[in-house]
């Protein structure tokens, strides 16, 4: 197939640590097959030749936290045909979103010596908030397994394989003993959403929500748990305001919990 | 009087999003800014109120690249706050642990990023056209590295696995030894990269270095050592705030750290070359040799040797770690309750370098302050000295070659961006 035939992929950051971009690199067995099928128009992480728009299927990785990324978003939106947003940050805004909760003139007093160099907005949101996108992978970091099928289900011009089921169904179908029944260990399986393939509980911890909400969770039931296994409140809600926080029904969760203690 | 301006307004094949502007006047630089556009995540404000044992997995994510070595700062730095020490085989797990992370993250810098630089392609995989088994043979023993971080850490992207005082999962001696016929396959990969990467053309440049890292007894030092420098500085941890400072510039969200009293600095593979050489394994050492590298190395472009030198020494220490590994009673060491106000620091090598982590914690355990100061942070000033030498060499050059000399020349350096923005776009201004 000529060059010009092919689609063009292209990959852009946000605000984010580079660990979804990573995870395209990161697919050594496939990536010079990729390469092969799609036309690397813009990756600044992986190349300098970069070709201008409009790309077939955009990634977006990380978080608006900038008025000039503001901007830039609703730019690569009118260049991507098909955009996707790839990793916690780009779906619901980060750890970084931490600072929705708090007063960011004091966060940059307290992390720069001269703070009046430092420009930001008072959040971090996700890409949602600003353009319309058309598919979403969830996790701090993504799943290289879900990467691939979302690349192949957009070659085959299908809906990507993307289940939605908890953490628990990998569980289950992983042969891992709950770590949270039979051990007591806190865990947010029940209320995050599958694809990471139960990797915390395979190695003897309870997950911790990087892939986000599973779209019918029962948060009240998650905190009575929680606080049945020993868990105080206020640990109860730093739980939930990790790599999702500000994804809705995170944030309902840990809001419900209140603002008492640290 | 001619005025010049070279300007890369964001830089390709480094982590992060940063970018560089020079001026020149005449045959004079008159300025070399190095920006960081990479927005800040505050990560040190919001640690405040958080329980010690977060650290580890919050830390993890400012960087995607080297997040083993955000937990291995901080769980070190946590234990030297509460006192505990933390040795026999859960030690050696993380100097495993750690060797897969300097693998897969010198492979990546070698092949995708920095290899592309020496032979004119603006990729990897362009350069697959061409040189198509040097790249597969790159990504394979990248994988290795990788492989080994999903092994012991679940993942290789922000591994779930680490814990202050250890480990949540222990692996068992039969799972390290399946491993082991692979890292000797690698083994042979890592030489060979070597003798590739010793076949590239180098620029010449020779900079004046002040080395720092960190230096053990015994070990190429990974987690544990004293701070040395080449200028004869010799500190623990607890002591860098005394020595270092991070400075802020109008162009950068990123803060630049100095050594108070003589300027800036290097860290990363070179320095570790320069002042641990002896103690690296036997056929890291043997391949330096071999192809004529001796310490310390001052061109920064033979760089991408060091990490071939450093990827050999982390699968052979990979090899001798599972060859003495016994499974640990238990995979952490316990964790006595925080009754009073404590402090505890600790620098650990990250790939690009020194990576110092120091927390103030109240009585229960809640981080009351977070000082993290990345590679990067520390060899941002050092790369825009090495940039203001190289330009004032190239002068010749056309704007075109001179640009792709500089972007080349920060390249050096693997910097990571999203590291140093708690940094990059090139820009060169001739006068």
């Amino acid at each position: 197939m000529p060059a010009a035939a092919k689609p063009r992929l292209a990959v852009f950051k946000f605000a984010s640590c580079d660990g979804c971009q990573l995870s395209v690199l990161d697919l050594e067995d496939e990536l010079l097959a990729i390469a092969g099928a799609l036309d690397i128009a813009n990756f600044m992480e992986a190349t300098a030749r970069v070709v201008d728009g409009p790309y077939d299927l955009s990634l977006v990785e990380g978080s608006v936290t900038t008025a000039e990324d503001a901007r830039r978003i609703r730019e690569i939106r009118a260049q991507s045909r098909v955009l996707v947003t790839i990793g916690a940050c780009a779906t619901s805004g980060g750890i970084q979103a931490l600072k929705n909760f708090a007063d960011v003139e004091e966060y940059r007093k307290a992390v720069y010596a001269r703070p009046e160099y430092i420009h930001t907005l008072a959040t971090s949101t996700p890409i949602a908030d600003h353009v319309p996108v058309d598919f979403e992978l969830r996790g701090c970091p993504i799943s290289k397994t879900q990467l691939v099928e979302l690349v192949s289900a957009y070659l085959d011009r299908r809906t990507p394989n993307v289940p939605t089921d908890s953490v628990c169904v990998e569980c289950k179908r992983r042969g891992n003993v709950c770590v949270l029944v039979a051990h007591g260990t806190p865990c947010m399986g029940p209320v995050t959403q599958a694809g990471c393939g139960a990797i915390c509980p395979a190695y003897n911890r309870g997950c911790y929500g990087c892939f986000g909400p599973q779209p019918n969770l029962n948060g009240p039931s998650m905190v009575g748990k929680l606080g049945e296994v020993g868990m105080p409140p206020d640990h109860i809600r730093r739980f939930f305001r990790t790599f999702n926080v500000n994804a809705p029904p995170f944030r309902a969760v840990s809001e419900s919990i209140g603002e008492k203690a640290p | 009087m001619t005025e010049r301006t070279i300007q890369v307004d964001y830089l390709a094949r480094v982590e992060g999003e940063g970018a560089l502007k020079v001026r020149i006047q005449g045959d004079k630089v008159e300025d070399v800014a190095l920006k960081i556009f990479e927005p800040p995540r505050f990560f040190e404000a919001f640690l405040r109120g958080r329980g010690y044992a977060e650290a580890p997995d919050i830390t993890a994510r400012i960087c995607g690249i080297c997040p083993v070595a955000y937990q291995m700062s901080s769980c070190h730095a946590m234990e030297a706050a509460l006192g505990v020490k933390v040795g026999g085989p859960i030690r050696e797990l993380r100097r495993l642990l750690y060797c897969g992370e300097w693998i897969e993250s010198h492979v990546l810098h070698i092949y995708l990023l920095h290899a592309p630089d020496f032979l004119g392609y603006p990729d990897a995989i362009h350069l697959a056209k061409d040189h198509p088994a040097e790249v597969k043979m790159g990504l394979a023993l990248k994988k290795v590295g990788n492989a080994l971080m999903t092994l012991l850490g679940g993942r290789e992207v922000h591994p779930v696995n680490v814990r202050v005082g250890g480990f949540y999962r222990a692996p068992t001696v039969d799972e390290l030894r399946a491993f082991r016929p692979e890292l000797e396959t690698a083994l042979g990969m890592a030489e060979a990269t070597v003798r590739f990467c010793a076949g590239l053309d180098f620029p010449d440049l020779e900079e004046d270095y002040e080395f720092v890292a960190l230096q053990h007894e015994r070990e190429y030092a990974l987690n544990e050592g004293e701070i040395v420098s080449s200028r004869g500085l010799r500190i623990r941890a607890n002591h860098y705030e005394d020595h270092f400072e991070e400075q802020h510039v109008a162009y950068s969200n990123a803060l630049q750290s100095v050594h108070k009293g003589s300027g800036s600095y290097l860290v990363g593979p070179l320095a570790r070359f320069a002042l641990n050489f002896d103690r690296l394994s036997p056929r890291a050492r043997s391949i330096a040799k071999e192809v004529g590298l001796a310490p310390p190395v001052r061109n920064p472009f033979r760089s991408i040797l060091v990490r071939g030198v450093e990827t050999v020494y982390a699968i052979e220490e990979s090899i001798r770690i599972i060859d003495h590994y016994t499974r640990p009673d238990a995979p952490a060491v316990e964790l006595p309750p925080v009754t009073t106000a404590v402090r505890g620091s600790a620098g650990t090598e990250a790939p690009r370098g020194l990576l110092f982590h120091r927390y103030d914690l109240a009585p229960g355990g809640l981080i009351r302050e977070a000082k993290i100061v990345a590679p990067t942070s520390q060899n941002q000033k050092r790369i825009e000295d090495d940039l203001r030498h190289l330009v004032e060499k190239s002068l010749a050059l056309d704007e075109a070659a001179l640009t792709d000399r500089c972007e080349r020349a920060i390249r050096n350096h693997d910097p990571c961006i999203s590291c140093a923005t708690h940094f990059l776009k090139l820009e060169v201004e001739r006068s």
